[in-house]
């Protein structure tokens, strides 16, 4: 078993992975971007260094710097998180060329699915169910029209090399299909490096369902179940659940089959998730295969019972699966909200700044993986993402009634983040129905601003309050409109003069 | 104390005092029966006729709010004894906002111009960040006294970009 690993990653997930290591009795590395100082991952790890400024580029994606540290240190293993060097195959090339065990995949098994045109032919060959359209990227305007033609219209443009959306087109008649052929390949060109697109049929407000796999060093590989992703904004998930409502057993043996065929045909490793669509007919077509630990592990984790990190940590360190496939048991139901500094109210513009007040939620049934504390400053430089709010229940309408109920208790204070917009889903009718699919959001989003609408009632009691918080704690205010440093310890009172003595009776309340 | 409390620019008139432990209050002339206490920095438990409510603080230099549930207030609070509008660290009175830069971008259009007359929530300066077109929205009907930027300007986090009187 390792003795140190290094977590090449920061915030939540960091935060994350640091905990299964104090679990298993591992010590824990953290790694620090210049902005990052005092961030929540830090303050929990074992050991902390800093590796560079706060550009990723020069921090987190910096392959050098992080094996310059995971040298000194002495970690015999790096954990690479989500995102940044997770699923870069010449990160895992060279951790395993300095002899450090990454945890994850081999290198092969990330290029093998890591273009979208190379894992389609590797699907071709066993059987697996896919969109039906090209495997290899289009040589010609020519060939494109061809294949459109075959298939039918709506068809999508995609790129080969990455995903986000960046290099999709979607095309609904002849048309259409030059020009945007042509903004499809200098966009992938310009955000991959790589101009390859293909095609696919366009499916109809598909679903978004993708199977957890994991699968140790020795030839053994399970499915864990589903996710249901099909809540996203711009195609970013923002509320994932599991199981999925329209998944039931034998939907579950289909597609659990088919991915972990999928990853042995990889030949991969550790934990992996393989993406599907499904039309309204359940049919499900195979996407992609993501080749690390995903945001929504914590929905798995919770209606399977098992903790997906102290897994990888263990099938990293040469162990074999303690259960096998029978041994796989599904109960419950849990739904996870990601919470953004964003400002739904804005069109979802990041809302970075310090947090002057955080009052979590807790209690049954709730899970907060979070990498933010009161006080803290949320930068500007990265992925906005907060916490991930999970509450479960024996079924989807527990799950629901939970996550609502904590939603009420969670308040955030000093920044703006997306809580409102899950109270918007959760009271749903269509969502409570488990009527989603990938255009949900966009329509719920559509049909125009939340029905909280300002009452006098409210309005009378914040009036009273304005009084009476006047008469308890006049103190300086604690905000600064997002100009605040991090680890200054002081709260930037710009030019007030502040009740010193009122603040300290204040503080000592609590 | 009485105070004259302005909520999303709606005025209350509120009478508020504590004696022997209780509290007296009366709202535009209504006796209120209340109890609070506050629980920590920024949260007071309020008990209104029987009825709980948490309320949250949100202050800054220049502005303050209050959440009551899941709604959020715009308040501004006023001590009439003042012969002139104080600013006592609770939350600024009346007086001159500054609309500031909330993250580092460049200014891409400016909707007034210095001396036009603005309405609360009225988009003064558009400023660009991250691929995002952000509207930068005056809080208050008042006069725009200054407008240091102008189309093209970059702005770090924390710069004004106009002052509404």
């Amino acid at each position: 078993m390792f003795k140190k690993i290094l977590i090449a990653n920061r915030g939540e997930i960091a935060v994350r992975v640091i905990r299964a290591c104090r679990e298993l009795g591992i010590t824990s590395v953290a790694v620090y971007s210049d902005v990052d100082r005092a961030s929540l991952h830090v303050r929990k790890a074992d050991e902390a260094y800093a590796i560079g400024p706060a550009a990723a580029r020069e921090s987190y994606l910096n392959i050098d710097k992080i094996l310059n540290v995971a040298h000194r240190c002495g970690a015999d293993a790096i954990h690479p998180g989500y995102g940044f060097l997770s699923e870069n195959a010449g990160f895992a090339q060279a951790c395993s060329d300095a002899g450090i065990k990454f945890i994850g995949p081999t290198a092969e098994a990330m290029q093998k699915m890591g273009s979208k045109t190379r894992a389609r032919q590797a699907m071709e060959k066993i059987g697996v169910p896919f969109v039906p359209g090209t495997s290899r990227g289009l040589q010609s305007v020519e060939e494109a029209y061809r294949v459109a033609a075959t298939i039918g219209y709506p068809i999508m443009l995609k790129a080969a090399a990455g995903g986000g959306g960046k290099g999709m087109r979607l095309v609904r008649s002849a048309e259409e299909l030059q020009s945007s052929l042509e903004s499809s390949q200098s966009e992938a060109q310009r955000s991959f490096g790589d101009g390859e697109v293909y095609i696919e049929k366009a499916i109809v407000n598909p679903r978004h369902i993708e199977m957890q796999v994991l699968a140790d060093e020795h030839g053994n590989t399970v499915y864990l179940g589903e996710r249901e992703c099909s809540i996203q904004r711009r195609h970013q998930k923002v509320m994932e659940e599991a199981p999925s409502p329209i998944v039931d057993a034998d939907m579950r043996r289909r597609m659990g089959e088919v991915a972990v065929r999928v990853a042995q045909a990889a030949g991969y490793t550790n934990a992996g998730t393989i993406e599907f669509l499904v039309d309204q007919d359940k049919n499900f077509y195979f996407l992609e295969m993501n080749t690390r630990l995903q945001v929504e592990h914590p929905v798995t984790e919770i209606v399977t019972g098992l903790d997906l990190v102290h897994l990888q940590i263990h099938i990293a360190s040469g162990a074999r699966l303690p259960f096998n496939q029978e041994g796989v048991r599904l109960r419950g139901h849990a739904i996870e909200c990601r919470i953004y500094a964003e400002d739904p109210d804005n069109n979802f513009f990041p809302s970075p700044g310090k947090i002057t007040l955080l009052l979590p939620p807790s209690g049954p049934g709730i899970r907060r993986d979070s990498g933010m504390y009161e006080g803290w400053t949320v930068p500007i430089d990265y992925d906005p993402l907060l916490a991930k709010l999970i509450g479960y229940g024996t079924d989807r309408a527990q799950a629901i009634s939970r996550l609502t109920r904590a939603m009420s208790e969670y308040f955030v204070g000093g920044i703006k983040t997306n809580l409102s917009l899950f109270r918007r889903i959760l009271r749903d009718p269509e969502y409570q129905a488990g009527k989603i699919d990938t255009g949900y959001l966009d329509r719920l989003l559509e049909r125009g601003p939340k029905l909280d609408v300002s009452d006098s009632g409210g309005a009378e009691i914040a009036a009273i309050a304005a009084g009476l918080f006047a008469i308890l704690e006049p103190t300086a205010p604690a905000a600064t409109n997002g100009a605040s440093r991090n680890g200054s310890g002081e709260d930037v009172v710009r030019h007030k003069p502040s009740n010193w003595k009122q603040t300290g009776r204040a503080e000592a309340l609590h | 104390m009485l105070y004259h409390v302005l909520i999303d620019g709606k005025s209350y008139q509120l009478e508020l005092s504590q004696a022997e432990g209780r509290w007296h209050c009366h709202l535009d002339g209504r006796e209120v029966d209340l109890d609070a206490v506050l629980a920590r920095r920024d949260v007071l438990s309020l008990i209104l006729d029987g009825k709980a409510y948490e309320i949250k603080r949100e202050a800054t230099a220049d502005d303050l709010h209050f959440w009551v549930g899941s709604l959020r207030y715009a308040a501004e609070l006023r001590d009439p004894r003042s012969l002139r509008s104080r600013r006592t660290g609770v939350g600024a009175g009346a007086g001159p906002k500054k609309l500031v830069a909330p993250m580092p971008g460049k200014v891409v259009r400016v909707l007034a111009r210095e001396k036009d007359e603005v309405e609360a929530g009225q988009g003064v300066v558009v400023v660009e960040a991250m691929k995002m077109q952000n509207e930068i929205k005056s809080p208050k009907r008042g006069i725009i006294r200054q407008l240091p930027v102008s189309e093209g300007t970059a702005v770090n986090a924390g710069d004004v970009l106009a002052i509404v009187e």
